[in-house]
């Protein structure tokens, strides 16, 4: 009896706009296939959660965090690419709700950035070494 | 009005005292100021022309700049002495602390919020003033006023923004009966320590502002300058490393999730001053030594205070989203916009008028230890601007009304690539000339750092299984750099080399460690999330972790639940507690892990919740040699003391010697 | 010591960046996230009714000509209580009002409805947020005005207040 009243006290939190619901079956459950399961939590860590102050849906706690790591297991079980679902999601959220900005032009400057920044600095490092033979 | 004013007498007077003590800081400050620049235009208008009042107008500087840090320390106690008091008619206690909070974190609380890390700022801000005034002997004497000119400059913008827009001392009447409580988040001994030491790193690198500014305004851009200027930058350096390293340790064993760096922009905000506080650190020395990279020196050292300046300003305006972020109005936003406009355009400004003007350094060979040290200097500074640009595309974006996120998966595609080249590049530079060198010379002297790189990375694509690319070189450049650092020791006696070359061994063994450490946690973790039943095992990595029991618990302001863990490994048994508290004050859960650590690595273990079923949640990580990585910070910091020792001891034998023989 | 133009360019990048950061101040971003399924058709789903007597949620249902409310709320959810009156002016107006319950549980979805009435023509269960993850929503409550073909016009973050009421009659007249 004392055991399930802490399990119940644990079952609930103070709740601000919480269901109260348990978590979705897959939402804190390791898929059986290692291999799956890791391409999930890959693609988990890049997916931002949409009602937490900048994490991803692997590190957050909130209920929608929960529902979405649902839905990659879910999928990743069935045999989607994780690709295929990043994308999935870009269609409904659009890019904001990717870690991993998709390359188009405007986050070409982005990407490129750290090449540039590489010749530009060598330029200017030029000025710095003595000419052979002068 | 008055009312509650009077219920408190003995205590009303500190808050008044403290805020006293703030506007006769910044009375200070405008004085140092003008005296500064008074006695700073007269010399250089009329060196020879120089009579008793301009020797009086200097003289006075330094002791108005250690006043000014003692009384703006004096500012600071009182606001600390308020919070230790909980005295509830002072609005800021009132909005961020509590009665009941344990001692500890109401000394805390007092910089826990905006206005009170504010004033840890400034108060930082004129003890390190006050400090130079106090330590610097070997500046010429023009150079140092207009440094200490400088820094009050700096110092006063961050008082008028404190008095006219982030008052920590403002009232509330009537006073509450009770506060509204600390975030039980920041309750936590460690994070009671990282804000303090990451400000005296943040606002100790001002110091090297303040001298390029002096610098740049009595032209004497030299040797000595880098010589005066190394131990400040060294000692600002040393804080912001172990800011940084104890922030990402306490983020670690305190959000529950294992991850220990998200670049997040406050974050990212830390991690700017301190690329650039490392490309200065280096740049000084070749300034000192070989008298190169003047415009570098000087422009590197105005970007490191620069960017702490941004970082402040990023956190407080509410312009980016952040676990981390201040919840401030935009009113005070555009304050700290315009001193940073005003301090940061000056600066840069004065930079482009006045060094063509300096006379050019000596040049070098591009193999060469100067030409690494222009490497190392762009590298860090390539890998600067990739986290900003990072850091506030999402801003821009938003301008042309997109929404996107920049988050883990670009930086570390795009900085890790670079910070990889600089590693090698660490490793290489100690090994080479100065001025100039051979590139087969070099090639040899890297034969053993190279072996090592060799051997490492066979050994991990042969027993480390499927190891991703930047994971495994981040390995092998590890094993290469820390066969490196230790090389300048070779063939030397080792209690006659100098402490700054131990520094410089140690530092760079540092960052070989923390990458080590980095790379194995991102490709050896093992993570296992279960709802547990009581009594059945559950795999993660080589343990056999077993779930006993629950059991509920109580701390100073929270109750908690339990739960009794037992983790097996070959023979021994650990014991782990993880728990599940509530706070009152205000309503939070929070998860406390329970972390054993073993020579290998740590077991790391969070209680999440009950499903109702008899079961509960766990989640259990195996972190193989994770803890390499603040342990390779603390190697780093280490290297910076033991040189910053180095630098302080050779300099009081060059002077003891220069006395001895103006006697002889 | 060269340079020339060179010596100005920090100077014009800090220029940049303060102007970035000037126009973020002034021009606050708006966070809600919004869905960027507007304008598109109406994904594929299916959901269980959460109550006996009303039926369930199903997409098919939406390409039937008729212009609907889609209304994701929870019987948890505070401000879902607050836009009841405004639904149930909608519901009086002649406009279908279809709702999707998110995380919820009969027995309290039932408390929920006597306290704030009972605009719903059907409730889909969805303890899963599977439909609220389709559409791109990303809180309740939520509103998507729906057009007779199944094409999403509109989406309505938050709750529905007296004055946007008018707006929504207007804009589900025009579709068609």
């Amino acid at each position: 009896m004392k055991r399930f009243a802490l399990f119940a006290l644990l079952a609930s939190s103070p709740a601000f706009a919480d269901s109260n619901l348990p978590p979705a079956p897959l939402a804190n459950t390791q898929l059986r296939d290692p291999v799956q399961e890791a391409k999930a939590q890959a693609l988990m860590v890049t997916i931002r959660c949409l009602v937490c102050q900048g994490q991803s849906i692997a590190d957050s706690d909130a209920e929608m965090a929960g529902d979405m790591r649902a839905l990659v297991r879910q999928r990743i079980e069935a045999g989607e690419r994780p690709a295929q679902i990043r994308d999935w999601l870009i269609a409904r959220y659009g890019d904001y709700v990717t870690y991993d900005p998709p390359f188009s032009l405007l986050t070409a400057p982005l990407w490129i950035a750290p090449l540039v920044l590489i010749a530009f600095g060598v330029w200017l490092a030029r000025a710095s070494f003595r000419r052979r033979g002068s | 009005m008055a009312a509650g004013r009077y219920f408190h007498c003995g205590a009303a007077m500190i808050a008044e005292l403290g805020l006293a003590a703030l506007w006769l800081a910044a009375a200070l400050a405008a004085m140092q100021l003008a005296l500064a620049a008074l006695g700073v235009r007269r010399v250089t208008r009329a060196p020879e022309a120089e009579n008793s009042l301009t020797a009086d107008i200097l003289g006075a500087v330094r002791p108005v700049a250690i006043v000014q840090g003692a009384v703006a320390a004096l500012a600071m106690a009182a606001l600390i002495a308020v919070f230790l008091r909980s005295d509830m008619s002072v609005l800021l206690v009132a909005e961020n602390s509590h009665s009941e909070k344990p001692l500890l974190y109401k000394f805390a609380g007092a910089w826990g919020n905006h206005e009170g890390s504010m004033l840890l700022w400034v108060t930082i801000l004129g003890l390190a003033g006050g400090a130079v005034a106090v330590f610097e002997r070997t500046l010429p004497r023009v150079t140092l006023i207009a440094t200490l000119g400088a820094q009050a400059a700096i110092a006063l913008g961050f008082y008028a923004f404190l008095l006219f827009a982030s008052n920590p001392f403002a009232r509330i009447d009537p006073a509450p009966a009770d506060g509204q409580g600390l975030n039980p988040l920041l309750q936590d001994p460690g994070l009671a320590f990282h804000p303090p030491t990451l400000y005296v790193g943040y606002v100790g690198i001002s110091v090297a502002f303040s001298f390029a500014v002096g610098a740049l305004v009595a032209r004497d851009v030299g040797p000595a300058f880098a010589r005066a200027m190394r131990p400040w930058v060294l000692g600002a350096w040393i804080f912001l490393t172990l800011g940084i390293t104890a922030g990402s340790y306490w983020a670690y064993y305190e959000l529950g999730w294992g991850g220990w760096w998200f670049w997040d922009p406050v974050e990212n905000a830390s991690l700017m001053p301190w690329l650039a506080a490392t490309a200065l650190l280096h740049s000084v020395t070749v300034l000192a030594t070989r008298d190169g990279l003047r415009a570098w020196t000087v422009m590197l050292a105005v970007v490191a205070f620069s960017m702490s300046m941004i970082g402040t300003f990023l956190v407080r305006s509410g312009i980016l989203t952040s676990v981390h972020a201040f919840a401030v109005d935009p009113s005070r936003g555009t304050f700290i916009l315009a001193l940073l406009v005003l301090y940061i355009g000056g600066a840069l400004a004065l930079f482009a008028v006045r060094i063509g003007t300096v006379r050019a350094g000596n040049t070098f060979d591009p193999v060469s230890r100067e030409g690494a040290l222009v490497a190392n200097n762009l590298l860090l500074s390539v890998i600067l601007g990739v986290v900003l640009i990072g850091t506030l595309y999402p801003i821009v974006a938003a301008g042309f009304g997109v929404q996107l996120s920049v988050g883990p998966p670009f930086f570390d595609k795009a900085a890790g690539p670079v910070a990889l080249l600089l590693v090698v590049v660490m490793a290489a530079g100690p090994l080479l000339r100065w001025r100039r060198d051979g590139v087969r010379a070099v090639a040899m002297r890297m034969a053993a750092p190279g072996a090592a790189f060799a051997v490492a990375l066979l050994a991990v694509l042969a027993f480390g299984g499927g190891v991703a690319l930047l994971q495994l070189l981040g390995l092998a450049l590890a094993a290469g750099l820390a066969v490196a650092s230790v090389a300048p020791l070779w063939r030397r006696n080792l209690l006659r080399t100098p402490l700054f070359t131990w520094g410089m061994v140690i530092a760079h063994l540092g960052i070989a460690v923390s990458l080590a450490g980095i790379a194995s946690e991102s490709a050896f973790t093992r993570q296992t999330l279960v709802a547990a039943r009581i009594g059945e095992p559950q795999r993660v990595g080589p343990y056999t972790v077993t779930l006993d029991g629950i059991a509920p618990t109580i701390g100073p302001n929270w109750s908690a639940l339990e739960a009794h863990l037992s983790a097996r490994r070959g023979g021994a048994t650990i014991r782990l507690r993880p728990q599940s508290r509530f706070f009152t004050n205000p309503v939070t859960v929070t998860s406390e892990s329970a972390i054993a650590t073993r020579w290998d690595g740590q077991l790391y273990t969070v209680l999440g919740q009950a499903d109702g079923q008899g079961r509960v949640q766990l989640r259990l990580w195996w972190k193989p040699f994770v803890t390499l990585i603040w342990l390779g910070g603390a190697l780093v910091a280490l290297g910076g003391a033991l040189s910053l020792a180095g630098r302080l001891q050779r300099e009081r034998r060059t002077r003891r010697r220069s006395a001895e023989e103006a006697w002889a | 010591m060269k340079g020339g133009a060179r010596l100005w360019l920090p100077l014009a990048l800090f220029v940049a960046v303060a102007a970035i950061i000037a126009v973020a101040l002034y021009r606050p971003a708006d966070r809600t996230v919004y869905s960027a399924m507007v304008g598109k058709r109406l994904p594929t789903f299916a959901t269980s009714p959460l109550l006996p007597g009303k039926p369930g949620v199903v997409s098919t249902a939406f390409a039937d000509g008729k212009p609907k409310l889609l209304n994701i709320f929870a019987s948890w959810c505070v401000p879902c209580a607050a836009e009841a009156p405004q639904l149930m002016a909608l519901k009086t107006a002649g406009v279908p009002v279809v709702g999707v319950a998110i995380r919820d549980t009969p027995g309290a979805m039932r408390d929920f409805l006597a306290r704030g009435g009972d605009p719903y023509v059907a409730i889909g269960d969805d303890k899963a947020s599977a439909v609220q993850l389709a559409i791109g929503s990303s809180g309740v409550p939520e509103s998507f005005l729906i057009d007779g073909d199944g094409t999403i016009l509109l989406q309505h973050v938050g709750d529905i207040r007296a004055d946007d009421v008018p707006d929504i009659l207007a804009k589900l007249a025009a579709a068609k």
